[in-house]
Parts: C-alpha cells; sequence; structure tokens
C-alpha cells in the first residue's frame, strides 16, 4: 500500500517538473507572408523573432503563413490547438467568427486576436493606437506641401482607415489651417499599380505630398517619378523614392507580445481588450528623411513627447466634420468605442465615405 | 486643365492598358488556334517574377524581358502538352496553370520582395516626343509601351495577309479540314499556345519591370482574367482588342480621377464595366448568323484527333 502511494507520489511529481519544464507552446496565424515587408512582416519580426530572443527556451513558437481569412482559418486553429499551442495569436480582422468558436471549443488555450472585438474569458484583443503616429506624419505634410493639396491613397473606408485619415487631416491642419487632405479610395489593401494610379491621380490634381493607407510602396514609387513628396506606412520605404521618402508611420508588435507571453508564464493573464498608443513604442513614426527639416522634426518629436505623456489627444475638441458640424465639444476627448466606429471625416477631408444609406 | 486631365487619363490608360494588351493577344492566338487556356494569371505571375529576378541578378534589361517571355511560355508549354498531345480538359489544365503560375512566383519570389532592380523608363521618340501633348502622351513612354504600338498591327497582318495566319485561323475553325490539306494541326497549337504564353509573360513582365517597378507576391491582381474576357469582348480581332485594351486600362485608373474630381459614381460599379461591355458584346454576337462572322473559333477548347475521337 505504502510503496503504491509513495509511487503516485512520485508520478505526479514528475508530471509537475515536466510541466514546469516543457515550454510555453505558441502559434502565430499570419495572414500573407512572413516577409511582405509590410502588415505580417511586422507581426513576424515583433512576435516570432522577438518572443525567441526575449524568451528563448521558455517558449516553442511556430507559424502558419498565408492562412485564408474566413471559414479555412478554424481548421488551422484547431489543428493548433490539439496539438498542444496553449497561445494562438491571430494576426487579422478576418479570423474573428473562426477564433470565437475555436476559444469556445478549447477553453483551456489562450487566444488572442489582432483588430477584433470580440472578447472571451480565454481570448483577448489587442490593436495599437496608429492614428497617433500618423497625425505626427501630418505635421510633416502640412509643412512640406506648397500647394495645400495632400494626397492621402486609402485602401477601405473601415473604421481603423477613416481614424487613420482624420488623425492625419488633424495634423496637418494643425501647421496649415488652410490645408485639404484629397483622399481616393483603391479598394484593395494590396495591388501596386492601382495604388500607383490612385497616387498619380491625386498627383496630377496638384497633391504634392503623398500619404497611404497601402501595403506596397507603389505610391511611394509614384512620388518620386513626378518630384513630390510621400509618406509610407508599415516599413522603412526609403529606398523606393530617396527624393519622396519623409517617414512612415510604424508598427512595433514585440512592445505588445513580448510582455503578454511574460503575463502568460507568470500566470497572470487575464483577457482584456489591449489598446495602446506610442507611450508603449507598439507604434511609431519611423526616423524622418533628411528632406524633412531640422526645425520640423523637433516639432514633431516635441509633439510626439506630448501624446506619449498623454498631455495631448489627437482625438480632443473641438473637432468639426467635414460639414463644418461640430462634432466634438471643446475639451472633450473621443471615446474609444467613437474611434473604433469612426465613420465620418473631419473638416480639410475632401473625399468621401462610400455608404450603403 | 481640362486639357490636362484628358492627357493624364489618356496617358494612364495607356499605362494600365499595356500588360493588358500583351495577355491578351497572347490569349488570342492561342484562342485561335483552338486551344482555350485559362491561365493567363498565372503565366504573368512567372513572367513579373522572373523577369524582376533576372534584372534583379543581372541588371540586364533585354535579358529580363526575354527571360521573362521564355518563363511564361514554359508554363504554356506545359498547357500545350496536357490539351492537346493529352487532350485533357482545359479549362482545368488551364486553372491550374493559375495556381502552379502563383504558387511558384510566390515561393521563388520571396526574397526579392521589397528589393529594387533595374526598372525601365521613359524615353521620347525623336520628333514624334516633340509634338505638343500627342508627343507627351504617345511618344515619351517606356519601350515596351512602344513595342505594344508595333506588335498589334503586326499580328493583325500576320493573322488575316498572310499564309501562317490563316493555317492558323483554320485550325482554330476546323481542324479536320486544315488537316486534310495537310496543316499540322497538333504543331500549330503547340506553337501558338507557347507564343501566347510569352505574350502573356511579357505582359507581366511590364508589371515588375515598368509599371511599378518591383516584385510583390500575386502582383497581377486579376489583370490575366480580364485579359480573357477582353479577348471575347475582342471578339478575337487583335486591333479591336488593343482598343478594347486601353479602354478597359483607362476605366481602372478614371475611378481615381473621378474620386479626385468629386464625381460620385461608386468605384466598384466602375470596376465592372469592363465585364458589362464584353456581356454586351456577347449578346450582340449570340445569334447564329452573327456567331459565324463573330463568334469563338468553332473549336476553341475542343482537343483534335483524327480519328474523331475525344
Amino acid at each position: 500500500m505504502k510503496s503504491k502511494f509513495f509511487f503516485l507520489v512520485v508520478l505526479l511529481l514528475s508530471i509537475g517538473i515536466l510541466a514546469i519544464a516543457s515550454p510555453l507552446k505558441i502559434g502565430f496565424i499570419f495572414v500573407g507572408p512572413v516577409n511582405d515587408h509590410g502588415w505580417t512582416q511586422a507581426h513576424y519580426d515583433g512576435g516570432v523573432v522577438a518572443l525567441k530572443k526575449a524568451f528563448n527556451n521558455q517558449v516553442q513558437i511556430t507559424y502558419i503563413e498565408n492562412v485564408p481569412e474566413g471559414a479555412p482559418s478554424l481548421n488551422v486553429l484547431n489543428t493548433l490547438a490539439s496539438k498542444g499551442y496553449n497561445l494562438i495569436y491571430t494576426t487579422s480582422f478576418g479570423y474573428m467568427n473562426q477564433v470565437v468558436q475555436a476559444a469556445k471549443r478549447h477553453p483551456d488555450v489562450i487566444f488572442e486576436m489582432c483588430s477584433g472585438y470580440e472578447l472571451a474569458h480565454n481570448l483577448g484583443e489587442y490593436f495599437g493606437r496608429m492614428y497617433e503616429p500618423r497625425y505626427l506624419s501630418g505635421l510633416i505634410a502640412g509643412v512640406m506641401t506648397k500647394s495645400g493639396k495632400v494626397g492621402y491613397v486609402a485602401a477601405y473606408p473601415t473604421p481603423e482607415v477613416v481614424r487613420g485619415i482624420n488623425a492625419f487631416t488633424l495634423g496637418v491642419r494643425a501647421v496649415n489651417p488652410r490645408a485639404i487632405v484629397h483622399v481616393v479610395w483603391t479598394y484593395s489593401w494590396y495591388n501596386p499599380p492601382v495604388e500607383k494610379e490612385a497616387a498619380l491621380s491625386l498627383i496630377d490634381s496638384g497633391c504634392d505630398v503623398i500619404a497611404q493607407h497601402q501595403d506596397s510602396p507603389a505610391a511611394i514609387q509614384a512620388a518620386q517619378s513626378k518630384g513630390v513628396y510621400a509618406i509610407g506606412y508599415d516599413s522603412i520605404m526609403e529606398k523606393f523614392g530617396p527624393d519622396a521618402y519623409l517617414t512612415a508611420p510604424i508598427w512595433d508588435w514585440s512592445k505588445f507580445y513580448v510582455p503578454d507571453v511574460k503575463s502568460v508564464l507568470n500566470g497572470t493573464w487575464k483577457s482584456r481588450f489591449y489598446w495602446k498608443g506610442m507611450e508603449t513604442g507598439i507604434v511609431k513614426l519611423a526616423p524622418m528623411s533628411k528632406l524633412v527639416p531640422i526645425s520640423v522634426q523637433k516639432l514633431v518629436m516635441a509633439m510626439e513627447n506630448e501624446i506619449k505623456t498623454g498631455n495631448f489627444h489627437v482625438f480632443e475638441g473641438p473637432i468639426y466634420d467635414q460639414n463644418g458640424k461640430l462634432r466634438i465639444q471643446s475639451g472633450k476627448i473621443m471615446s474609444d468605442n467613437e474611434l473604433l466606429s469612426m465613420q465620418w471625416f473631419v473638416n480639410g477631408v475632401v473625399g468621401k465615405i462610400p455608404q450603403s444609406k | 486643365m481640362t486639357q490636362n486631365i484628358m492627357t493624364t487619363t489618356i496617358s494612364s490608360a495607356i499605362r494600365a492598358g499595356t500588360p493588358l494588351l500583351f495577355a491578351s493577344i497572347g490569349e488570342l492566338l492561342a484562342e485561335r488556334s483552338g486551344v482555350l487556356n485559362l491561365g493567363v494569371e498565372g503565366m504573368m505571375l512567372i513572367g513579373a517574377f522572373t523577369g524582376f529576378a533576372v534584372s534583379y541578378n543581372t541588371g540586364n534589361l533585354l535579358l529580363a524581358v526575354v527571360a521573362a517571355m521564355a518563363a511564361a511560355a514554359v508554363l504554356a508549354a506545359l498547357h500545350a502538352f496536357m490539351s492537346v498531345t493529352l487532350r485533357a480538359n482545359q479549362v482545368v489544365s488551364g486553372l491550374a496553370l493559375v495556381f502552379l503560375g502563383s504558387g511558384l512566383s510566390g515561393f521563388w519570389g520571396q526574397r526579392y520582395v521589397g528589393m529594387q532592380a533595374q526598372a525601365l523608363s521613359n524615353f521620347s521618340i525623336p520628333f514624334l516626343g516633340k509634338i505638343p501633348i500627342v508627343g507627351e502622351v504617345l511618344f515619351n513612354r517606356d519601350p515596351l509601351v512602344y513595342v505594344g504600338y508595333i506588335i498589334v498591327p503586326l499580328v493583325w497582318w500576320f493573322l488575316y495577309k498572310t499564309k501562317a495566319g490563316m493555317n492558323l485561323r483554320a485550325v482554330g475553325e476546323a481542324p479536320s479540314a486544315a488537316d486534310a490539306r495537310g496543316i499540322n494541326v497538333s504543331l500549330t497549337r503547340y506553337v501558338y499556345t507557347i507564343v501566347g504564353g510569352a505574350f502573356a509573360g511579357l505582359g507581366g513582365a511590364y508589371l515588375s519591370l515598368a509599371y511599378t517597378p518591383m516584385w510583390v507576391e500575386n502582383m497581377s491582381a486579376g489583370r490575366g482574367w480580364i485579359a480573357i474576357v477582353l479577348v471575347i469582348f475582342a471578339i478575337w480581332d487583335p486591333l479591336i482588342a488593343m482598343a478594347g485594351a486601353y479602354l478597359f486600362g483607362g476605366i481602372s485608373v478614371l475611378q481615381f480621377g473621378l474620386q479626385v474630381a468629386q464625381i460620385p459614381i461608386p468605384a466598384n460599379i466602375m470596376k465592372m464595366f469592363p465585364y458589362l461591355f464584353t456581356i454586351i458584346v456577347m449578346l450582340f454576337t449570340s445569334g447564329e448568323k452573327m456567331k459565324k462572322r463573330f463568334g469563338a473559333p468553332s473549336a476553341l477548347g475542343v482537343p483534335y484527333s483524327r480519328e474523331g475521337k475525344m
């Protein structure tokens, strides 16, 4: 009897030791290839690469590229969960419904969903306040434009993109109150010739700084070929237009992934909506190119500091919409919910948000 | 200002139309011989990737363009083997080509994403380039645009004015009659399917070497499909295909001009136009008599065997 008990204790102990020693298995699901020089690469560098560096043997990481959004992703999620992955990051909005289902089916697995809004006890959401560096890039555009017309090549009229355009425009108008921002929709995230044509049509209409919410550097090439300035996105795109490139709002996801994994390892992880800004470094402005005058760089860095310390909020009233109507009262700061569902343009934007009404 | 809008629109229409032009001329040749090749998208991607990779590694643009055409021709040869020699279903084989081309170019192309290579730049043609407005719009372009100007009349002339062109049409219309007259049906189909592939590769090379000099996965973004539609729109005539390519190209860029000018035509509607036009053309050419005169080559998509067996 005693020996049986002893045996059991040893067994339990060894299982316990095994459980402690075995690494946390982390899975990533990517919508594109990890070297796209854009969205997915930012997650790969800030996630897979940074985590391996930070946690060495404590974690075991796998990732799956080019997972289609929607129904097919459920299979991938279930497979990862059933193979013992305890923490799964999904990096595109289109996985949300499948993540919700998978989280229900695997209550012991932690799921983290980027840019969605559904929560569960084992499902957290994370995103960054990209509009903050976009505001800063707007300041630069406002100073650099001579014609007072700035172009913005935008993918789809989602709240995220609209928010970015608005923040950018607020930045432009903060330094150049009479400037306007022309928006053109391309209806694709990733179609270089289309992005280029959109940029060219803006340049032809007199815009002399081109900003973008697109994943390829085509707009920068267009700006370079026409001798105007450009602001990138996602990655440092200077080599595609050395005489055009000013800066780019970019992501540094390691600022989220590393602390998040740490909290899982500590056992302190809790489901929440993580939506942080420049103060964490998850979003930032890429180094400004030499085309940006030093005085402007200083102004931008000063504003960056104000944002980081919380003294300045991009979406603080008074803010007027396109039709001149006061939307946000003076002194009032827009709530996260208002920001996450933003479907109107601020004053100074020329262009329309297509609506089905 | 209005003149400015006109010239920039025409200028962009030619730019956006050129890849469509090459791809559709290629498809037109293949279809004229009776082979339906739905793999244009895949062949364009292989062309775009190969052109970029060769330019990146050698810096030689002529070599890059030739390699792009050759690589796409290899894919087309595969399709020719499937559909002519094995007499497999051409639709299935063509679709397989799309996935093959997109997969291979994506896989091999990984290390070229975000790289920069030599690109084709504009040059002004002496005298012609000096003509006000017209010179700027038509004759101050990159070399492949000029190739487009020249190749279309040549293909038209070849198709309608030479014996080889007549043989080609005969193979597509009535292969058994052509066979009886001593034309090698299989060889003809092989040749034009492969030549057609080379043209699709040229269209791809235009994307990665001239239009937006870079390589990104799936950069043809559906242009291969529009090229196939364009062939139907053009009722298998190279001159109409040229006009259609610039028209479709123009429509694809016009949406931005309209947005900038605040003209509220939804972009989704604009995107529909090429297909809408094509359906209208199909409606008009669907009658029995019209079909004979303007329709698809009679033997399009039908494998040929001498015994009349499938």
